[in-house]
């Protein structure tokens, strides 16, 4: 694969921290414009911290990480098409779902009817513009991740790195959201790599899943699912989607049994 | 006004109206010499015959409860700024504001009062200094409590230090910034009738503390108590004006102010 056409290129980066703690080996990765990446494993893998090192919020402490072919904290202000979703919402608790989801917008210097009108555009995406006049405590859980997806999408970004972001929800909604990420995804054309620690949620939605594991964290093998399969309801009960979530568990347990082994 | 609301109102009024009945019939049924204990009718009585000697006390209490809480804040919060500015400055100067807060006012006024020309600039100044030590620490914790992942956004979209500031920082300390205010709102009005207990009557324009001492020098007990009843309700008012000021600025939003539904 050629490391310069990626929309992501990982070279051997890992992450020890000051006190010795190994938190991710030597990983590469590259990632394709489009593709659909799933981060997979337990808590203490290095999920976060490899996805934290691509959005430039953390420095590898060996190793190389371009995106478009630039440092990530390189990224000249015109081509920041990069969007971060987090764990939890993290909307501003003072300002009002269209103030939150324009913040990007004003921290870029956008003018401001531009800016309206693409608040608008970004809450109509997540079906969330009759509360934009809302203020986040006002909305259930679901409703406040949507209005963060809209903040992450209304720059229009080509990649979108989330970090478990529907972690904190009920799987009904989880669900829900995975089908509108899923038709955004498409319709947009982006790049998705999403952080997740549930084995069904990484085969429902990746075109390829990267099983990590813990102590230390590391990448442990790529599964790719196929990607001509429709991802409906269908698929959540197919024998094939049990087949993929049996080969990721498979994975994911003989990691951790080898680590157990190691240190007996 | 809501049935809560009402009720928040009415309970209280309550508790003040049974408290002063026992306190009229005590002194009528024991017969209680008004210059020991004068009954709540006495005071009230004086309260209107000396208005015009306590209505000018208090305008001048009052004036310096407001300019030290003005100065605290002024201050306070550009302290608080400096220290989140830099952990430099934070951790050379911190102690010197725990300093500012545990040395008793009373032992450092005659001080003041030698070293300041105008009483009245030397009493904001005591009553600032006793003010000011919520304010500081609250305001800088409150600048240092920022969301980390709203932190990482901000990041992620190069703003700038004072976009930062201005449209982050500033407003995830707001909620604790007022929790200090209504502090500093109390510790003022202490401030400003301790210090003129101090300074006596070095000062042109006398407060009601003066007047108290001097209601006390001439045993004019109803007197001391209306001085006393006007800076408790003075002390009530400033408590209600800083929270309705907080629940202008929060209400919106903060979980401190807004009612369960």
């Amino acid at each position: 694969m050629n490391s310069e056409a990626s929309a992501v290129a990982v070279q051997s980066a890992e992450k020890t921290y000051a006190n010795g703690t190994r938190a991710l080996l030597p990983v590469s990765l590259n990632v394709q414009q489009g593709e659909f990446v799933t981060l997979l494993g337990p808590s203490g893998c290095g999920k976060s911290t490899l996805l934290n090192m691509v959005a430039g919020l953390l420095a590898p402490s060996a190793g190389r990480i371009s995106v478009w072919g630039e440092s990530p904290n390189a990224l000249s202000h015109a081509k920041q098409r990069m969007s971060f979703v987090f764990q939890e919402a993290t909307l501003m608790p003072w300002a009002r779902v269209a103030a939150n989801v324009r913040l990007p917008l004003d921290l870029q210097g956008v003018n401001r009817p531009e800016a309206d009108q693409r608040v608008i555009d970004a809450l109509k995406l997540v079906g969330l513009e009759k509360f934009s006049d809302a203020y986040p405590r006002e909305l259930s859980g679901g409703m406040q991740m949507r209005a963060s997806i809209a903040r992450s999408l209304v720059t229009d970004p080509s990649l979108l790195l989330m970090d478990e972001p529907f972690g904190a929800l009920d799987e009904i909604t989880r669900n829900r959201l995975d089908d509108e990420l899923l038709t955004l995804w498409r319709s947009k054309g982006l790049t998705v790599i999403f952080v997740t620690h549930s084995i069904h949620e990484a085969v429902y939605l990746s075109s390829r899943v990267v099983v990590m594991a813990a102590r230390p964290g590391r990448v442990v093998e790529e599964v790719m699912i196929e990607p001509t399969i429709p991802r409906d309801d269908a698929f959540r009960v197919s024998t094939e989607f049990a087949g993929y979530a049996k080969r990721l568990q498979d994975s994911l347990l003989r990691a951790s049994v080898s680590v157990d082994e190691a240190l007996a | 006004m809501t049935r809560d609301g009402v009720q928040r109102l009415l309970l209280p009024l309550g508790v003040a109206l049974l408290l002063v009945g026992v306190w009229q019939w005590w002194v009528t049924a024991y017969d209680i010499p008004a210059f020991l204990v004068p009954s709540p009718l006495v005071v009230a009585q004086t309260l209107v015959k000396d208005w015009s000697l306590l209505g000018a006390a208090l305008a001048v209490t009052l004036k310096v409860t407001f300019l030290a809480l003005i100065c605290s804040v002024l201050l306070g919060v550009a302290i608080a700024f400096a220290f989140v500015q830099s952990k430099w400055i934070e951790t050379a100067f911190f102690p010197y504001a725990v300093l500012l807060q545990v040395t008793p006012i009373v032992a450092i006024a005659p001080l003041i009062i030698i070293w300041v020309q105008s009483p009245t600039a030397s009493l904001v100044i005591c009553a600032t200094l006793v003010a000011l030590f919520p304010i500081i620490a609250n305001t800088t914790l409150g600048l240092r409590s920022v969301n980390r992942g709203l932190q990482s956004l901000f990041k992620m979209n190069r703003a700038t230090r004072w976009q930062t500031l201005v449209r982050l920082r500033i407003p995830s300390a707001l909620p604790y910034f007022f929790g200090g205010l209504r502090i500093s709102s109390g510790l003022a009005l202490i401030g400003a009738v301790v210090a003129e207990f101090v300074v006596g009557t070095g000062g042109t324009g006398t407060g009601l503390a003066y007047q108290i001492l001097q209601a006390g020098y001439q045993l004019n007990i109803p007197r001391m108590f209306a001085a006393l009843v006007l800076i408790t309700l003075t002390g009530v008012v400033l408590f209600a004006l800083m929270g309705a000021l907080s629940k202008w600025a929060l209400g919106s939003w903060h979980e401190s102010e807004t009612t369960v539904s």
